[in-house]
């Protein structure tokens, strides 16, 4: 067997182990995944909803503000997959199975890229069953079958960064309860500061410019585009850059990090 | 990969000027090493002694600051993937994952060792039914016992038919019951032409399982041999004789003048140095008019090695 094939292979082991980690996990992923963010698409449509749909103005495009919300809740549907990726990366790094798997002859990348893509594919399945829910309250997409599989792109896309910054953050924090906390930023403060709820415009002069211009931003309204038909403009490309560029750094801070772990 | 015998060299490890330190704290200081194939080989010492971490370092885990060392014939630094192929290690803390059932474990362990998909079933079942988990399975290692879950650990290091194992303190936290099991365990991997190099700060245990032996304290081998090797080491074989009153004694002082007199106990003490032959000459020369009470070999075990060597009790003898 040739060193790709043997790598893929034992990737793909790992990928399974995540798989079957996060059906016993079942239970608290329907929660913590599909539930939270469907409580905060309720919430945000039904309770703050008619204020915030008022004051949307002419970036509502005439919707209801559910059509807006949506891409957001998609958002905090993807961001919140961070917590649980650092947090089973930290688990599998303090125990002492991985003294187990680093004295195997068993690829160097294989376990972390098993979580990244088991972070992948819990969020797809989490994103696909909230998407689900907003049709059932309303959510009236306009986006074609093309843009369709754009939206999953992106989503998946932008999954896969921040699984890599995840799991970067749980090689780094030497418990549960820090990798949890580390990861807050990402799932909850900076989702907030981008146009995931509200254009970034409307926000006050001095976290506009960064809310205009982050990541979260990009992605959020690369999907808004999509989803309500609106002119996208560049924004998938830039979402798709921030993606390539927060992945890649992130995979390099992690790899750095995995090897330095033996000490 | 497993059993093949390209690098048969007879040692099994060969270790020189191993040095390891933390920031400014010594934990090896210079430990040379040599285990034959087949050997069992005991690094005892206490807490902190710096076992864990020859071991850590010979597996792979950390590198070594200084020294060279061979494992079944790689080199440790430049051939690292080769020793990871012969190798298996069980860590002092449980390395099973506890989200995936003892059979999982085992599947996984498995794949990973890129095993076909009959091999692993095949190793998986025999290796259930020789640690006698079968009935446990399919369960998640949260409802096994200490015992069991070290058990599932060792079978996992074993899928792969390892030739050299490292087992870090197999049996602390363990109750006599899996102790023994544990023992038996150590004993069969050995008549199976595996060899073990094993750490553990019970000296009876070392005493038991292992051929060899090195004593480990602060970083540094302080005694190395078989059991009755360092035992022999130290003064203190001695017969013990007990009279019935201070007149026997007194005679048995006169006919054995090198012999140390407890007047209180009424005992004497004599060295034995040549077993048999010696308490044959220590009886000739006590004759038959000094009657003897009580006779018992007194030999020293490890722990007075361990004092000896060090100039202090090693801990918790069990």
């Amino acid at each position: 067997m040739g060193a790709v094939t043997i790598a893929a292979q034992d990737s793909i082991t790992m990928l399974g182990r995540e798989i079957k980690h996060s059906l016993r996990l079942v239970r608290l992923l329907i929660v913590s995944a599909i539930l939270v963010p469907v409580v905060m698409l309720l919430l945000f449509d039904y309770i703050l909803g008619g204020t915030i749909g008022h004051g949307l103005g002419d970036a509502a495009r005439g919707a209801p503000y559910v059509d807006f919300l949506v891409p957001g809740i998609l958002m905090m549907a993807i961001a919140g997959g961070c917590g649980p990726t650092a947090i089973n990366v930290t688990v599998d790094m303090t125990g002492g199975f991985i003294d187990r798997i680093r004295a195997m002859a068993v690829t160097r990348g294989a376990l972390l890229a098993g979580h990244v893509g088991g972070s992948v594919l819990r969020t797809l399945v989490a994103t696909a069953a909230v998407t689900g829910v907003a049709l059932l309250v309303g959510f009236r997409p306009k986006a074609t079958v093309a843009d369709w599989f754009a939206v999953v792109g992106i989503v998946a896309a932008f999954s896969f960064a921040l699984a890599w910054l995840s799991a970067a953050i749980g090689l780094v924090t030497k418990t549960v309860a820090g990798a949890n906390g580390s990861t807050l930023p990402l799932s909850f403060l900076l989702p907030f500061l981008s146009s995931t709820f509200v254009p970034a415009g409307s926000m006050p002069a001095g976290v506009r410019w960064f809310a205009a211009n982050q990541p979260f931003t990009a992605v959020v309204d690369s999907l808004r585009a999509l989803l309500t038909g609106a002119p996208i403009g560049n924004t998938a490309y830039l979402a798709l850059a921030w993606c390539a560029a927060i992945a890649l750094v992130s995979y390099l801070w992690a790899q750095a990090t995995f090897r330095r772990g033996a000490r | 990969m497993n059993a093949s015998t390209n690098h048969r060299t007879g040692t099994a490890v060969s270790v020189t000027g191993l040095r390891k330190a933390y920031s400014k704290k010594v934990v090896l200081d210079g430990v040379d090493l040599t285990i034959g194939e087949g050997e069992v080989f005991a690094l005892l010492g206490p807490n902190g002694a710096g076992k864990t971490t020859i071991v850590r370092i010979l597996s792979t885990l950390i590198p070594a600051d200084a020294g060279t060392a061979t494992v079944m014939g790689y080199d440790l630094r430049g051939e690292a993937g080769a020793v990871r192929g012969v190798i298996g290690v069980t860590g002092q803390f449980s390395a099973v994952d506890n989200l995936l059932t003892g059979e999982e474990n085992l599947a996984l362990m498995g794949r990973l060792l890129h095993l076909r998909a009959t091999d692993r079933r095949a190793r998986t079942t025999e290796l259930l039914e020789r640690f006698d988990l079968v009935d446990a399975a399919r369960q998640t290692p949260a409802t096994y016992s200490g015992g069991m879950t070290r058990r599932l650990d060792i079978a996992m290091t074993l899928m792969g038919r390892p030739r050299l194992i490292f087992l870090d303190e197999p049996t602390t936290g363990l109750d006599p019951l899996s102790r023994q099991t544990m023992w038996r365990i150590i004993r069969e991997l050995v008549r199976e032409g595996v060899t073990i190099l094993l750490t553990t700060q019970y000296l009876e245990e070392a005493d038991h399982l292992a051929g060899r032996i090195a004593m480990l304290d602060h970083g540094r081998i302080v005694a190395q041999g078989t059991p009755d090797e360092l035992k022999r080491r130290i003064p203190g074989a001695h017969i013990r004789l007990r009279f019935a009153d201070a007149a026997a004694l007194a005679a048995a002082g006169r006919a054995l003048p090198e012999g140390t007199r407890d007047d209180e106990e009424l005992v004497l003490r004599v060295r034995n140095e040549g077993g048999i032959r010696s308490l044959r000459d220590v009886l000739a020369r006590l004759g038959d008019d000094v009657a003897v009470e009580d006779l018992s070999i007194h030999t020293p075990d490890l722990d007075d090695v361990f004092f000896a060597v060090t100039g202090k009790a090693s801990k918790e003898k069990n």
